[in-house]
């Protein structure tokens, strides 16, 4: 009989989304059936389809996208039962001509390789997929200088921002003299938008364990720790199960797989502050400290955790690692352009069609990832911007889509890559209003050590928000792009170095926007509440009295069958009239 | 100034000598044994930093030092349910400042505060990462996506009627 295994996505997004009752329906409508196996797995990127639902039989894969009690009830009599796959319903399929197919055709998988594959509370399945055989290749036959070389050879650049090339800091490491040293995992993921580092350490956290453990033995530790974020509670648990079984199976501990290597990892939890996903900052965190950052050098290669030389990289960086020390850094090098090698993961989200995490490689026009993989701007809406690299990115206009995304490209842009975060804009979101909202994050984020940094950008932000209000001044363009200088030259970290580049990447490629906020007190996206107000066309109102009973404030008044009327002063603009009236009757100014 | 009291009052003592024992065998840091005062108490009462200062000979002032620099500690009892709203990127973008204004007025809060019956707290955070399902909220840990204003209050009626 055909041995069938149905996967349920259930990483946040997943449960999010309505996952659960899902589980439950398949649990007890296959229940007793042993050649049906349940499998709860990861996120397998498609986050804008969820809940997902996949059907391998005998190898032949199906996703089922947007799946309901009901329909997971339907997948098991119809396809699991019947021999017949929902066509409507299929997302993914090897059999069918499936929507998505495209989507996943254009990608690669080297940090998602397990993701949405494998249940991630289980080791053997990570096993099953060539988990933990870099660490035993590494352990067996390569010499730690070999590892690094092998690094260096894959031109493997740190993905949590900065882009610092991993063979090169190992190096550093493992040159620093110490007599402990410490292999650091930043799991803090602060950006907002982001989350790719979520995904993998919800759905494969051995890739990260085995990629800290491969980095220990080259750099000549035996402590690794993994900084996690406390929002991120379902991957502090697969984390902790995960290392649990590694344990077990002594592959994590001493003398490992009996070749004499000791490696171990524990789990430190955030508290919630963005700063602290700064490397020193971080570190400061780690020892229980307020995480203010410190200046560098020394750099953590030197003095890091309590003192000792330390190995700091991002979630995605050692992800990467144990693919490359089994098919060879050569490998990884080939995908990508001259100076950013492999693949990359962007989380998509915003005014996006396919909102979700999706790994390409190094060098492929920003266009095509928003437009071919992410299938661009829904409801028929026009692209405005895209904001790449968070709180320390910038905002591209359609003009500078066909930039590749690498380094060094992003980075001529005045944006940045940073982790990996691509939130896009549609023509509804105002671009001075964006811009305000990247400084109140780093106005709160500020650890408050450098006076630029905790009031230059107060002082940013008060004249955004004047703008916004309509109460901006011709020469408030200059003044903030003189300050956004300022904070950048006066500031210890990169918070403070790069906080100012939304702003200035909106004033580069948007001045028109901020110039008629500031000249025409107009907003041309029309969400500024200061400069937008509603009304209902006397001719199309029927008097369905929808509009004043849908008013949280009670600004609308008026009686049945006749025209209604919004008290301005008491309307708080939250659009909510526009939606329930039936006639179209209610537009913003 | 406020001075303070030597005595701790009994019920604290008591509910905090498990951290105590905790801290002082694992040299801990003040991270964690700030974490251990909340989940005993759900917050940090002022009692407890001061007991704990003394019986650790730990400065109250390095204890809030650490606890006000992060975001995830409190130093007032929340609500059954902690409604932490997403006010990341994707959110923002996907207007969840529309649904922050909406909660507050249902319920008559402001971010950061409790409803008089003690069953809301509400609390603006960055990005849940749960972005491609923006807006969301997390409701004592559990996520919900894909809101509008009208929803969210949906949502947070549908935990009261339970409770
Ligand atoms: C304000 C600020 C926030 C940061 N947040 C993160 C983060 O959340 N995750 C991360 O991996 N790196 C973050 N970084 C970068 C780290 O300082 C560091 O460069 C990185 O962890 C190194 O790892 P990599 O070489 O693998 O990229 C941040 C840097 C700054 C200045
Ligand atoms: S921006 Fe709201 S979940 Fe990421």
């Amino acid at each position: 009989m055909d041995k069938i295994t149905v996967k349920v996505g259930m990483a946040s997004c997943g449960i999010a989304a309505g996952s659960r009752p899902v589980l439950k329906e398949l649990q007890k409508t296959l229940a007793g059936r042993s050649e049906v196996e349940i499998k709860e797995v990861g996120c397998l990127g498609l986050c804008f389809h969820e809940p997902l639902v996949e059907v391998d039989q005998n190898g032949k894969r199906t996703v089922y996208g947007e799946v309901t009690p009901e329909i997971a009830a339907r997948i098991v009599s119809e396809h699991i039962d019947g021999g017949k796959i929902l066509e409507d319903r299929a997302i993914l399929s090897d059999e069918t001509d499936a929507c998505e197919n495209r989507m996943v055709e254009r990608q690669v998988r080297v940090v998602l390789r397990n993701s949405g594959l494998i249940d991630p509370t289980r080791i053997e399945e990570y096993i099953a997929r060539q988990g933990y055989e870099a660490l035993k290749k590494a352990l067996s036959s390569m010499t730690p200088e070999q590892v690094i070389e092998e690094i260096l050879a894959s031109g493997l650049r740190g993905r949590g921002g900065a882009g610092f090339p991993t063979g090169l800091k190992w190096k550093f490491a493992r040159a620093s003299r110490g007599d402990e040293k410490y292999v650091v995992c930043n799991a803090d993921e602060g950006d907002p938008g982001a989350f790719m580092d979520r995904s993998v350490l919800e759905g494969d956290p051995h890739s990260i364990i085995e990629g800290m453990a491969v980095c220990g033995y080259a750099i000549g530790s035996t402590h690794g720790v993994i900084y996690c974020r406390a929002e991120y509670p379902l991957a502090i648990k697969n984390l902790s199960i995960a290392l649990d079984q590694a344990r077990e199976k002594n592959l994590l501990g001493k003398n490992i797989m009996g070749m004499g290597f000791e490696f171990d990892i524990y789990i430190k939890e955030g508290a919630g502050a963005f700063v602290c996903g700064e490397e020193t900052a971080l570190m400061a965190s780690i020892e229980g400290r307020r995480g203010m950052p410190r200046p560098r050098p020394p750099f953590p290669a030197n003095r890091g955790v309590y003192g000792k030389p330390t190995n700091i990289n991002n979630v995605e960086t050692f992800a990467n690692i144990a693919w490359i020390i089994l098919n060879g850094g050569k490998a990884f090098a080939a995908y990508g352009t001259e100076k950013s090698k492999g693949s990359k993961v962007f989380a998509l989200a915003g005014k996006i069609s396919k909102g979700g995490l999706v790994e390409v490689p190094m060098g492929m026009p920003i266009r095509d990832v928003i437009f071919d993989v992410g299938g661009g701007i829904p409801n028929g809406k026009k692209f405005k911007a895209v904001q790449l690299g968070g709180p320390s990115g910038g905002c591209l206009p359609e003009s500078m889509l066909d930039t590749p995304v690498d380094y060094e490209s992003i980075n001529a842009t005045g944006a940045i890559m940073g982790s990996g975060g691509m939130v896009v804009m549609d023509e509804d979101t105002c671009i001075v209003d964006v811009a305000k909202f990247f400084l109140t994050f780093v106005q709160n984020e500020s650890c408050g050590k450098c006076p630029f940094c905790r009031i230059g950008t107060k002082r940013m932000l008060e004249i955004l928000e004047r703008i916004c209000s309509g109460k901006g001044k011709p020469e408030d363009i200059g003044l903030l792009e003189d300050m956004a200088y300022k904070v950048k030259d006066g500031s210890l970290c990169g918070l403070g170095q790069t906080a100012p580049n939304p702003v200035l990447t909106t004033i580069k490629y948007f001045r028109d926007e901020y110039e008629a906020h500031i000249n025409d007190k107009r907003c041309p996206a029309k969400v500024c509440t200061a400069l937008i107000h509603y009304t209902i066309d006397p001719e199309k109102c029927i008097g369905c009295t929808k509009c004043a009973r849908q008013c949280p404030v009670n600004a609308i008044s008026g009686e049945i069958k006749k025209l209604h009327v919004i008290d301005q002063d008491a309307c708080v603009r939250c659009g909510q009239c526009i939606k329930v009236c039936p006639v179209k009757a209610i537009s913003v100014e | 100034m406020k001075t303070v009291p030597k005595e701790t009052p009994k019920d604290v003592a008591k509910a905090l000598e498990p951290v105590i024992k905790r801290y002082r065998e694992k040299k801990g840091n003040t991270i964690s044994l700030l974490s251990d005062i909340q989940t005993t108490f759900g917050y940090i009462p002022e009692d407890a930093v001061d007991h704990v200062s003394r019986v650790l000979n730990l400065p109250s002032a390095e204890i809030y030092g650490v606890a006000s620099f992060y975001a995830m500690f409190r130093f007032k009892p929340e609500g059954k349910y902690v409604v932490r709203l997403c006010r990341g990127t994707a959110c923002h973008v996907q207007g969840s400042w529309l649904i922050g204004e909406q909660l507050q007025r249902h319920f008559g809060i402001p971010e950061g505060g409790t409803t008089e019956d003690n069953m809301f707290s509400l609390h603006y955070v960055a990005c849940l990462g749960c972005c491609s399902l923006a807006p969301v909220m997390m409701v004592n840990g559990t996520v919900h996506g894909r809101l509008s204003p009208e929803l969210a209050v949906e949502v947070l009626e549908s935990y009261r009627s339970k409770a």
